[in-house]
C-alpha cells in the first residue's frame, strides 16, 4: 500500500483509489465470467474459471462490505452492488436445466402436486356431479331450461326439437374427415386456455371457479338428458367418454388447483396469509402444467380418436383405460418419501 | 418531546429491499418501478404481436399456395397458444430469469426468499396474467362488439378487473397478483461499467489547497451530489456548482471550473472519509462538522 501513496507525497489518496487499485482486476474478471454465464451458460467457462468463480464472488462481496464502510465513492459502491447481485443470482438462483426440470416434473412433481390437491379434487368432482344431476333434473322437469343452459352456438342443432337421426349423426357420423388434426389442435388450445383461466380465477376466493365447474356439470347433465330421451344415452356417453374421461378429469383438476389457491388465501391456517398463498400457488401451478398436458391428450383423442373410432365398446374401453392410467399415475404410492427425508 | 428535523427533500418510499446472502452481506436489491415493468410488458406484447402477425401472414400466403394448408393451420393454432402462454414462462424459467422485454430494461424475476426460481413459481406468476390483463381486455372486447350494452355492468366489471390490473400500485413491493402468489419479485439487474476514479483524475498536477472553513461546508450527501455532477460533466451544472462553492468558501475564480471541482471533491472526500473512519459520519451539511 505504501507504494501507492509514496509518489504523491503530501496529497493523500482517498480510500476508494487505494481500494480500486488493489482489487479492480478481480472485479473485472468476475464481471467477465458472470457476463459469459448470462450470455451463454455455465458450460462456456473453463474448469479454472469455475473454480475461481466462488472465490471471486466472495472477494467481491467482501469488497462491497469494506467499500460501504470506508469509502464515499458512490460509483464504486453502486458498481459493486450490481456486480455482487448478478454474481449471486448466477451462483445461487439458477434454475435447473430445462431437461432436468421436465424429468423431475414427470417423475415426482406432477403426481405429488396432484396428490396434494386430493381434497379440492373431491370437492370439484362433487360440484361437477351435482351440476350434472341438477342439469339433468332441470331439463327433465322443463325442456325449455335446455336453451338457457346450452347456448345456440355450442348446441349446433343438438336441441330437444332435433330428430333421433340428427342426433345419431352427431355422435356416429364421420365429420370433417380432412381437418381432424386441426380440430384436435383447436380443442387443445381452447380448452387449455379455459383451464388456465379457471385456475387464475381461483385467486378471487374461488367463487368464479366454483361457478365454472357447476356450469360445466349443468351442460353435461342437460346434454345427457337430451340424448337419453331419444334412446341414445349409451352411445352419447361412449362418444363423450373416449376423451371426456381425460378432459373432465383435467377440468376438475384445474378447478381444484384454483380452489386450493382461493382457500389458502381465505383460510391460511398456521402460515401467514402471503406465505400460505405462495405455498398453494406454486404447488397448484405445477398441477396446472400437468392439466395442460392432459388437455393435449384429450384434444388428440377428441379430434382424431373419436372421429375415426365408431364402435361403442372401443370408445368406452379407451376412455376407461385413460382414466385408469391417469389415476394410477397420480395416486399410486411411490418411494420418494425416503429420499426426500434425507435430502431435507 | 422530540421533533424530527426536516432534512432537505423528504425521502420517497424507497424501493430498496434488504436481501442478505448466505455470506451475510446485504445486497440491498432495488425493486423495479411499476413504470419500468409496464414498459417491459409492453415491449414483450409488441414482440409477441409482431411475431404473431408475421407468422399469420406467412402462413396465410403459404396456405394460399395450397401446400398442406392443414399443417400450417395446426402450426398457427399451437404457435399462438405457446406465444400467449409460453412466452413469459419459458423465458423466465431459463437461467436469465427474464423475458426479452425485461432483459432490455435490465430487470429480472427472482424468488422472494432468495432461493431458486422454480418452474412452479414461474408458471403461477404468469398464469395469473389471465385475470390481470386478458380478463379486462376480453371484457372491453365483448363490450365493443356489442356496442354500448349495459353501462352499469361495464363499470362494475372494469373496476373488478381493474383491481387486479392495478394491484402493483397498491402495495409497497410493487407485486403483481401473480408475484404475490408465486412468491417472486422483479428487481433491477443492470450491468454498469465501473466509473472512473475521480480523485485520481488530476493527481499529477499540483492541487489547490482549501481552508478548514471551505472543507467544513458540506457533508456526504453533498459530496455524492458533486460526484454525480462531475461524472455527468454538463458545463452549465459544473459552472453553477463551482460558482456556488467559491462564493461560500470565499475563493477567487481561476477560470478552471472542472479542475477546481475535482480538487475540491478529492479534498472533501479525504476529509469526510477520515472522519468516517473514526466514527464521525457527517451525513449532510446540516449535521455538525467533525472536529
Amino acid at each position: 500500500m505504501s507504494v501507492l501513496i509514496a509518489p504523491h507525497g503530501d496529497t493523500p489518496l482517498v480510500n476508494a483509489t487505494r481500494f480500486r487499485t488493489a482489487h479492480q482486476a478481480d472485479w473485472e474478471r468476475l464481471d467477465q465470467l458472470v457476463a459469459r454465464i448470462e450470455k451463454r451458460s455455465v458450460r462456456s467457462l473453463s474448469e479454472e474459471d469455475i473454480l475461481a468463480l466462488p472465490l471471486l464472488y466472495r472477494s467481491a462481496l467482501s469488497s462491497l462490505s469494506v467499500a460501504r464502510e470506508t469509502s464515499l465513492d458512490r460509483a464504486l459502491i453502486t458498481y459493486l452492488e450490481q456486480l455482487c447481485t448478478r454474481a449471486y443470482f448466477q451462483l445461487y438462483g439458477v434454475p435447473d436445466t430445462m431437461l432436468r426440470q421436465v424429468g423431475r416434473f414427470l417423475k415426482s412433481d406432477w403426481p405429488l402436486a396432484i396428490q396434494a390437491l386430493w381434497r379440492e379434487t373431491l370437492v370439484a368432482l362433487l360440484l361437477t356431479v351435482a351440476g350434472a344431476v341438477a342439469g339433468y333434473w332441470l331439463v327433465a322437469s322443463d325442456a325449455s331450461w335446455y336453451y338457457a343452459i346450452i347456448p345456440d352456438g355450442m348446441a349446433g342443432g343438438r336441441d330437444p326439437s332435433a330428430s333421433v337421426e340428427t342426433l345419431r349423426k352427431t355422435i356416429y357420423g364421420d365429420q370433417k374427415q380432412g381437418m381432424l388434426a386441426t380440430f384436435a389442435a383447436y380443442l387443445f388450445t381452447h380448452n387449455s386456455q379455459v383451464a388456465i383461466f379457471a385456475f387464475a380465477l381461483g385467486f378471487a376466493f374461488t367463487v368464479p371457479t366454483i361457478l365454472l365447474l357447476l356450469y360445466n356439470g349443468l351442460s353435461l347433465g342437460a346434454m345427457i338428458w337430451l340424448f337419453a330421451k331419444k334412446g341414445l344415452g349409451f352411445g352419447f356417453v361412449g362418444w363423450l367418454s373416449i376423451h371426456g374421461s381425460t378432459e373432465m378429469f383435467a377440468i376438475i383438476l384445474a378447478g381444484a388447483a384454483g380452489m386450493k389457491i382461493g382457500t389458502a388465501i381465505a383460510f391460511p391456517g398456521r402460515h401467514p396469509r402471503v406465505q400460505a398463498a405462495v405455498l398453494a400457488g406454486r404447488g397448484a401451478a405445477v398441477a396446472m402444467a400437468g392439466v395442460v398436458i392432459m388437455l393435449m391428450a384429450a384434444g388428440l383423442l377428441e379430434g382424431i380418436g373419436r372421429q375415426t373410432i365408431q364402435s361403442d365398446a372401443l370408445r368406452y374401453g379407451i376412455g376407461a383405460a385413460m382414466l385408469l392410467g391417469w389415476l394410477s399415475y397420480f395416486y399410486l404410492p411411490r418411494h420418494w418419501r425416503k429420499r426426500d427425508a434425507l435430502a431435507t | 418531546m422530540r421533533w424530527r428535523r426536516k432534512r432537505g427533500p423528504k425521502a420517497v418510499a424507497s424501493l430498496r429491499r434488504s436481501f442478505i446472502t448466505p455470506e451475510g452481506v446485504d445486497l440491498k436489491l432495488e425493486l423495479a418501478s411499476a413504470g419500468t415493468r409496464a414498459a417491459a410488458f409492453a415491449l414483450d406484447m409488441l414482440i409477441i404481436l409482431v411475431t404473431l402477425i408475421l407468422a399469420s401472414v406467412t402462413i396465410g400466403m403459404l396456405g394460399h399456395a395450397g401446400a398442406r394448408s392443414e399443417m400450417f393451420m395446426i402450426l398457427w393454432l399451437v404457435g399462438a397458444f405457446i406465444l400467449r402462454n409460453g412466452w413469459f414462462t419459458l423465458f423466465e424459467s431459463s437461467g436469465r430469469g427474464a423475458t426479452p422485454g425485461k432483459r432490455m430494461l435490465g430487470l429480472r424475476v427472482i424468488a422472494r426468499d432468495g432461493g431458486r426460481l422454480t418452474g412452479g413459481a414461474v408458471i403461477a406468476r404468469n398464469a395469473l396474467r389471465e385475470i390481470e390483463v386478458f380478463l379486462p381486455l376480453s371484457f372491453l372486447g365483448v363490450q365493443a362488439s356489442q356496442g354500448v350494452a349495459n353501462g352499469f355492468l361495464t363499470i362494475f366489471a372494469l373496476s373488478w378487473t381493474g383491481i387486479f390490473l392495478f394491484f402493483p400500485l397498491f402495495n409497497r413491493d410493487r407485486l403483481r397478483v401473480g408475484d404475490l402468489l408465486a412468491g417472486t419479485w422483479v428487481v433491477n439487474n443492470g450491468r454498469a461499467k465501473l466509473g472512473a476514479d475521480l480523485a485520481l483524475a488530476s493527481i499529477d498536477q499540483p492541487r489547490r489547497r482549501f481552508s478548514e472553513a471551505a472543507l467544513n461546508l458540506y457533508g456526504i450527501y453533498e459530496l455524492q451530489t458533486l460526484e454525480e455532477v462531475l461524472r455527468r460533466g454538463q458545463p452549465e451544472a459544473v459552472a453553477t456548482v463551482a460558482a456556488t462553492i467559491r462564493r461560500k468558501a470565499g475563493m477567487v475564480d481561476d477560470g478552471d471550473d472542472h479542475g477546481f471541482l475535482s480538487d475540491y471533491y478529492a479534498a472533501l472526500c479525504v476529509r469526510l472519509e477520515r472522519a468516517m473512519l473514526v466514527g464521525q459520519r457527517r451525513e449532510d451539511k446540516y449535521s455538525a462538522a467533525a472536529r
